[in-house]
């Protein structure tokens, strides 16, 4: 299947899922392990995906300026920055590196 | 207050359609993601996986498993709001991390309905508006490599992280699914480290005990969001 494909297909299952919460019986509100795997979900993609956009390299590990805007962008976020600020930041971290002659 | 989530959530729709751009997603592409899927941190997985080298179909697996925590939204907005008939259908779509936030965040039904409604609508029209003015921009600068906008990515996804940090054992989940990620990545086709990472996370939210609300917090604060009910603990 394409990438149009697959994309129009997660849109439709995302969406799924949304209204799947408004028709499901209240009661499966009570099971709170529903929730906290939903959220324990959530955390552990969030994480493996600054992972893998950090360290991908074909099938190799590669260390190089995304670990910069990484370091950086942990440095904004521990002062408060707003969330457009740190992106900017990721992204003037990895350019100025490379500028260097950094990865 | 609905405005000021509106506004902040839609700002952020910019990096995004950047971020889409640059991972190689067509302006179209990046345009409809936002207006269909509609769910930041899903969106955000898609053009992931595959800026990462992954497969569409990991980013289909991707992107779905985040959309998880919208349906357990829908279960708590459902018992609150009760929209009806074809309401329920607009509310499924703007059912996500913010409009459900600011509901939750009331404590009068009406004024409920209005946080919903004007939170969810209105980042709707402002994250659209700002995607399509990012992935534009986007399209424009050429090069990604050159501007950093792979470095970007990579602030995005902390950024999103973050706000979850809130206390040691998510910091623990969060290490070791990175670590498992990083581990796999080396030996299995690109995208299926994320699904590994994503059964070590849901077995790891089955079998532990723990706040049942951990990790739905919103991308964006809410005004407000802090003092209400559900503030996480200190362990």
């Amino acid at each position: 299947m394409s990438l149009w494909g697959w994309l129009l297909l997660a849109c439709l299952v995302t969406y799924a899922i949304k209204l799947a919460g408004y028709l499901v019986p209240a009661r499966w509100l009570e099971n709170e392990r529903m929730s906290r795997v939903a959220g324990t979900l959530t955390i552990g993609l969030l994480a493996s995906l600054t992972a893998m956009n950090t360290f991908s390299g074909g099938p190799a590990l590669a260390f190089d300026a995304r670990l910069g805007a990484l370091l950086a962008a942990g440095l904004a976020l521990w002062l408060r920055a707003p969330f457009l600020l740190v992106v900017i930041v990721g992204a003037l971290a990895a350019a100025l590196l490379r500028l260097a002659g950094v990865g | 207050m609905g405005l000021s989530i509106a506004v902040a959530t839609g700002l952020y729709g910019v990096s995004f359609g950047a971020l889409g751009v640059a991972s190689g997603f067509s302006v179209e592409q990046t345009v409809a993601l936002s207006l269909l899927m509609f769910t930041g941190g899903s969106q955000f997985a898609f053009i992931g996986v595959v800026a990462g080298g992954g497969t569409g179909s990991a980013a289909f697996g991707a992107a779905a498993l985040l959309g998880v925590r919208n349906a357990v939204y829908g279960m708590q907005l459902n018992r609150m709001l009760k929209p009806r008939g074809w309401r329920r259908l607009l509310a499924a779509q703007i059912t996500i991390d913010e409009s459900a936030a600011t509901a939750a965040g009331q404590l009068d039904p009406d004024e409920q309905r209005r946080g919903f409604w004007s939170a969810g609508l209105g980042v709707f029209v402002l994250w659209n508006l700002f995607t399509l003015a990012g992935a534009l921009l986007g399209d424009a600068l050429g090069d990604p490599r050159r501007w950093g906008l792979d470095g970007a990515a990579v602030a995005a996804f902390l950024g999103l992280l973050w706000p979850r940090l809130r206390a040691r054992e998510p910091v623990a989940l969060a290490v070791v699914c990175a670590l498992v990620t990083v581990l796999a990545m080396p030996w299995v086709p690109p995208g299926v480290p994320i699904l590994l990472a994503a059964l070590v996370a849901a077995l790891w939210g089955w079998f532990s005990r723990g706040p049942a609300d951990e990790g739905l917090e919103p991308d964006v604060d809410p005004v407000g969001y802090e003092a209400s009910a559900s503030s996480p603990e200190q362990h």
